[in-house]
């Protein structure tokens, strides 16, 4: 086989645009700008942090099925970390997002990245409404009655029943988890090949 | 010719110095550190859990208010018979303007509300030679007959009573409906109406539709509610049973729902997923946005996060 044979093969070419766009030293970095420099900067490894946790209690609380947690105390206290974990995973989120808002973070070809995760911060608020109407218990009656009212107004409720229980679970442990995930992972990536947006150059800070 | 430089749109060259950054260990630490957080607000706040609402606790506390819905699902004045799409054709539904999305969606999820509610489940009911032969009384009838015995029955149940625990309307002319209408009651208050509901697709289920817009179109599931804090008036949208912080990131949604009009138009809901939708877009497409995009650099909030960066600046 040639060399040229090989350049053209669609694995060769794949590396090649995976090592020229991320090299390890950009997915894995031992240094940054000195502008990173801020607690706001918390805030997003603090949400990808929560995530991790929502995502592990959500397993724990799947092993034993979705009754278990209002028999066992053992199973309320996994869901207590999962309600929590999501609370601390939202409030996280919402911070980041107002940050990177007033740093102008879509700023040199990262609008991208800004979009992504617009996109994930909504699919979460539809993961977790999901999840609030599988409870099985009065809370998620109470939601999942108002809330069809919204959803059937749009033409949505006649493919996507919140009164359906057993479709509210799925979405919310597979489909809706695995839509967040999918987004987090490429808006991660998508921020280790930009970066981190630089500050506002003084001389433009007035310019119009 | 180069092209001139946007200020909210592109971003400078950095030439500066950069620093350490562990970021395994950061990452590390921010699991460990929200694994513990979560512990501790777990064991100190714990999460609610409310028992759900059954048809037979609603039948049972709140009989009168159960047998008016029932009534109400009889004779199509119910919220689910006047409902529209998904459910049915009966009203246009609400609208965007010209838009009648769920109509045009049409009824995908067909709800009729005597046979749903009240004639499938009394079928499931072990043989009694009365309800039997009413119940046969009723399927054979005319349209016109059934109309004219829902009718006087509706009359008559102006006055209905509970007595001994046993639904009572002294209708005339009115077929079959006092018995049935009795039976259901019974039914309800021993459970099984809850079950037939769920199971009329079968034994496995995890559907409640039928179940959830039934409770709904009583009044003891919302008065239950309204004590919870958790109706639309109330920010309900995004409070939860109990003092938790609930869904609070719904907040700018559950917002327009307590603004006029669509805290009073028949057609709030769509108005409110309207408004969400373009700002939304609006969030979404920031960047693109002249003015919105903006906002940032002229507020110069950037200034309080990067201030280490322009202290250290000549």
């Amino acid at each position: 086989m040639s060399t040229t044979e090989i350049d053209r093969q669609w694995t060769t070419r794949l590396r090649k645009r995976v090592a020229g766009k991320l090299p390890p030293e950009k997915l894995l970095p031992d240094t940054q700008p000195t502008y990173v420099s801020s607690w706001i900067y918390v805030f997003g490894v603090t949400t990808l942090a929560a995530l991790g946790v929502v995502i592990a209690t959500g397993c724990l609380l799947a092993i034993r099925g979705p009754q278990w947690w209002h028999t066992s105390s053992v199973g309320h206290f996994i869901n207590s970390t999962h309600l929590w974990s999501v609370e601390i995973f939202f409030f996280a989120m919402v911070i980041h997002l107002w940050g990177k808002y007033f740093m102008a973070a879509w700023r040199g070809g990262r609008a991208l990245t800004w979009m992504t995760g617009v996109v994930t911060f909504l699919t979460s608020i539809a993961t977790a409404f999901t999840g609030y109407v599988s409870q099985s218990n009065f809370d998620s009656q109470w939601i999942s009655t108002q809330a069809k009212d919204g959803i059937n107004s749009t033409g949505a409720g006649a493919f996507w029943n919140v009164l359906n229980s057993g479709q509210m679970l799925m979405w919310h442990i597979v489909l809706l988890p695995l839509a967040a995930v999918v987004l987090t992972v490429l808006h991660v990536l998508l921020v280790r090949v930009k970066g981190v947006v630089p500050p506002f150059e003084k001389s433009t800070e007035v310019a119009q | 010719m180069t092209k001139a430089f946007r200020p909210d749109v592109d971003a400078p060259e950095w030439k500066g110095g950069y620093s350490p950054y562990d970021i395994v260990k950061e990452g590390i630490i921010a699991v460990v550190i929200v694994s513990i957080l979560t512990v501790l607000l777990s064991v100190a706040f714990g999460s609610p859990d409310d028992p759900s609402i059954t048809i037979k606790a609603w039948s049972t506390n709140a009989p009168m208010d159960f047998a008016t819905t029932a009534l109400s699902e009889l004779n199509a004045t119910s919220g689910t018979a006047g409902y529209g799409a998904p459910y049915n054709n009966a009203s246009t539904g609400q609208q965007l303007g010209p838009l009648t999305l769920a109509k045009w969606v049409g009824d995908r999820i067909p709800v009729n509300t005597v046979n749903d509610f009240i004639i499938d489940p009394l079928k499931s009911l072990p043989k009694q030679p009365a309800l039997t032969a009413d119940l046969s009384q009723w399927s054979s009838a005319s349209g016109s007959a059934r109309a004219g015995w829902v009718k006087n029955y509706s009359q008559a149940a102006n006055k209905m009573q509970i007595v001994s625990g046993q639904l009572v309307v002294n209708a005339t002319n009115a077929g079959p409906l006092p018995v049935m209408m009795a039976d259901l009651f019974q039914m309800a208050r021993t459970g099984a109406l809850d079950q037939a509901l769920v199971t009329q697709n079968g034994f496995y289920t995890s559907d409640y539709t039928l179940p959830l817009l039934f409770l709904a179109d009583g009044t003891y599931l919302s008065n239950i509610a309204q004590k919870q804090h958790l109706t639309g008036d109330q920010w309900g949208m995004m409070n939860e049973t109990g003092n938790y912080p609930g869904q609070a990131w719904l907040w700018l949604y559950t917002f327009w729902y307590q603004v006029t009009p669509m805290n009073s138009s028949g057609n709030g809901d769509i108005l409110v997923w309207g408004i969400m939708m373009v700002l939304s877009a609006g969030l979404l497409l920031t960047p693109f946005i002249p003015g919105l995009r903006s906002i940032p650099r002229k507020t110069r909030v950037y200034r309080l996060i990067w201030r280490e960066h322009y202290r250290s600046l000549p």
